[in-house]
């Protein structure tokens, strides 16, 4: 169980916004989290992640506190490691596609599953700029379950992929979040996309 | 024909370009992470010599190290080591000089890289350490190479500062660029356009390089 409740200040297009939310996440569950843009969505995974502090908050997770301002405990990320898909993918241009995953993880037997599973398993030696836009959303979603994480907080981490690919690779990431037994948060623009996937959704305005 | 000044010239771009590497290095990556207003004072102090004339650092290098007095009195006496008029006084006053050269390329670079590359290491549970050594150091080679070229030419070029600190000892401070001044002085324009076509020669080759190597950055390599 996750249990949350948030105040951050934003920066918005006319002067300030302030993103408010109280909610809480059953452990296994597959969130959809929608809303306009700017409303605070990636805030909101970035909080979770402890890569962005907000004002006031708790969030404790299977009664482990995360955060906690009033009594100043803020978990580093390091510690929290929450698999995240970033929007802009944030891969390492350095880095091939193997060398990602053997970067988050030395369990190469899960990696090779992983290549399987996003379709890379024929590209390890590529680095980022010589994939197409696909492959590197794909690229981002298995680094993130690399580290075999109990918490996935996703950002459009479909929004890359053909409506195949997308279909196929989400009853594929279906079984996996099972297997894990992984909380998951996954934003979308695309209410439509995530049919089948989520079992809840939270609004954010 | 004496060459020793541009041997003694190439050994000490050598030696404060490899101490700046070290040094300069953790400072930029220090300096790219936030803002604070001592961050802008010390900043604010290693880009000075950019815009200060060189013998106003070296006047005040001199009356710092000069061993009648304070700090330089301490050094002779506790460890009867001098800087003043010494090959070492050279390298402190490169160093200082020559820091913003270093620093600055590749802070710029580090505050480029998108903040999302940090985090992604942070959550896949890495320290600071290996993020800097792993993902933002190997992503900024050729900010880094840049760093590396300016500072070393940079150096080469030095005159005020190190006349002042150094003066112009034969194989201890007289550096390629005092002795062409000192060539000049004694008529002998044999001998500084040959020290002066050498350190064109130097120069030109290491600029040519970094715009070769860099070619594939779609930015200016000296950016």
């Amino acid at each position: 169980m996750i249990d949350l409740s948030i105040e951050k200040r934003l920066k918005a297009y006319r002067g300030q916004q302030i993103l408010k939310i109280s909610h809480q996440f059953t452990t296994g569950s597959i969130t959809k989290i929608y809303g306009p843009s700017g409303a605070g969505k990636t805030t909101l995974l970035k909080t979770i992640a402890g890569l962005v502090y907000p004002e006031k908050g708790k969030i404790v997770v299977d009664s482990q506190t995360w955060l906690d301002t009033d009594n100043n405990i803020n978990l580093p990320p390091q510690k929290r490691m929450p698999g995240f898909v970033f929007q802009d993918y944030a891969l390492f241009p350095n880095m091939s596609v193997l060398a990602h995953l053997q970067y988050a993880t030395n369990d190469m037997e899960w990696i090779k599953r992983l290549l399987l599973l996003g379709k890379l398993d024929t590209l390890t030696d590529h680095k980022p700029i010589h994939l197409s836009g696909g492959q590197q959303q794909r690229l981002a979603v298995l680094r993130a379950l690399a580290i075999k994480p109990k918490l996935i907080l996703m950002d459009e981490p479909f929004s890359a992929l053909d409506p195949d690919m997308k279909t196929e690779l989400i009853a594929e990431l279906k079984l996996l979040f099972k297997e894990l037994a992984a909380t998951v948060l996954i934003v979308s623009h695309n209410p439509q996309e995530l049919e089948g996937l989520t079992d809840g959704d939270l609004y954010i305005p | 024909m004496d060459l020793s000044p541009i041997w003694l010239t190439l050994k000490l771009a050598a030696i404060t370009t490899s101490l700046l590497f070290i040094v300069g290095l953790p400072i930029a990556w220090w300096l790219s992470k936030g803002r604070s207003f001592f961050k802008t004072i010390v900043e604010a102090i290693i880009t000075m010599p950019l815009v200060l004339p060189p013998s106003v650092l070296g006047f005040y290098l001199l009356l710092a190290f000069s061993p009648q007095h304070g700090l330089g009195k301490l050094l002779q006496d506790t460890f009867d080591t001098q800087f003043v008029f010494s090959f070492k006084g050279l390298v402190l006053a490169s160093f200082i000089y020559s820091m913003p050269f270093m620093t600055g390329p590749i802070k710029s670079a580090l505050q480029q890289l998108p903040v999302s590359l940090t985090q992604a290491s942070y959550a896949l549970g890495k320290t600071q350490w290996q993020t800097f050594k792993s993902v933002l150091v190997p992503n900024i080679k050729p900010s880094l190479l840049t760093a590396i070229v300016l500072t070393f030419a940079h150096t080469l070029g030095e005159f005020g500062v190190v006349l002042m600190i150094g003066g112009n000892i034969p194989g201890v401070t007289r550096v390629a660029s005092i002795a062409v001044y000192d060539s000049v002085e004694r008529m002998d324009y044999a001998a500084a356009n040959t020290y002066s076509l050498i350190l064109f020669s130097i120069t030109f080759v290491m600029v040519i390089s970094v715009f070769v190597f860099n070619k594939y950055q779609a930015k200016s390599p000296l950016e």
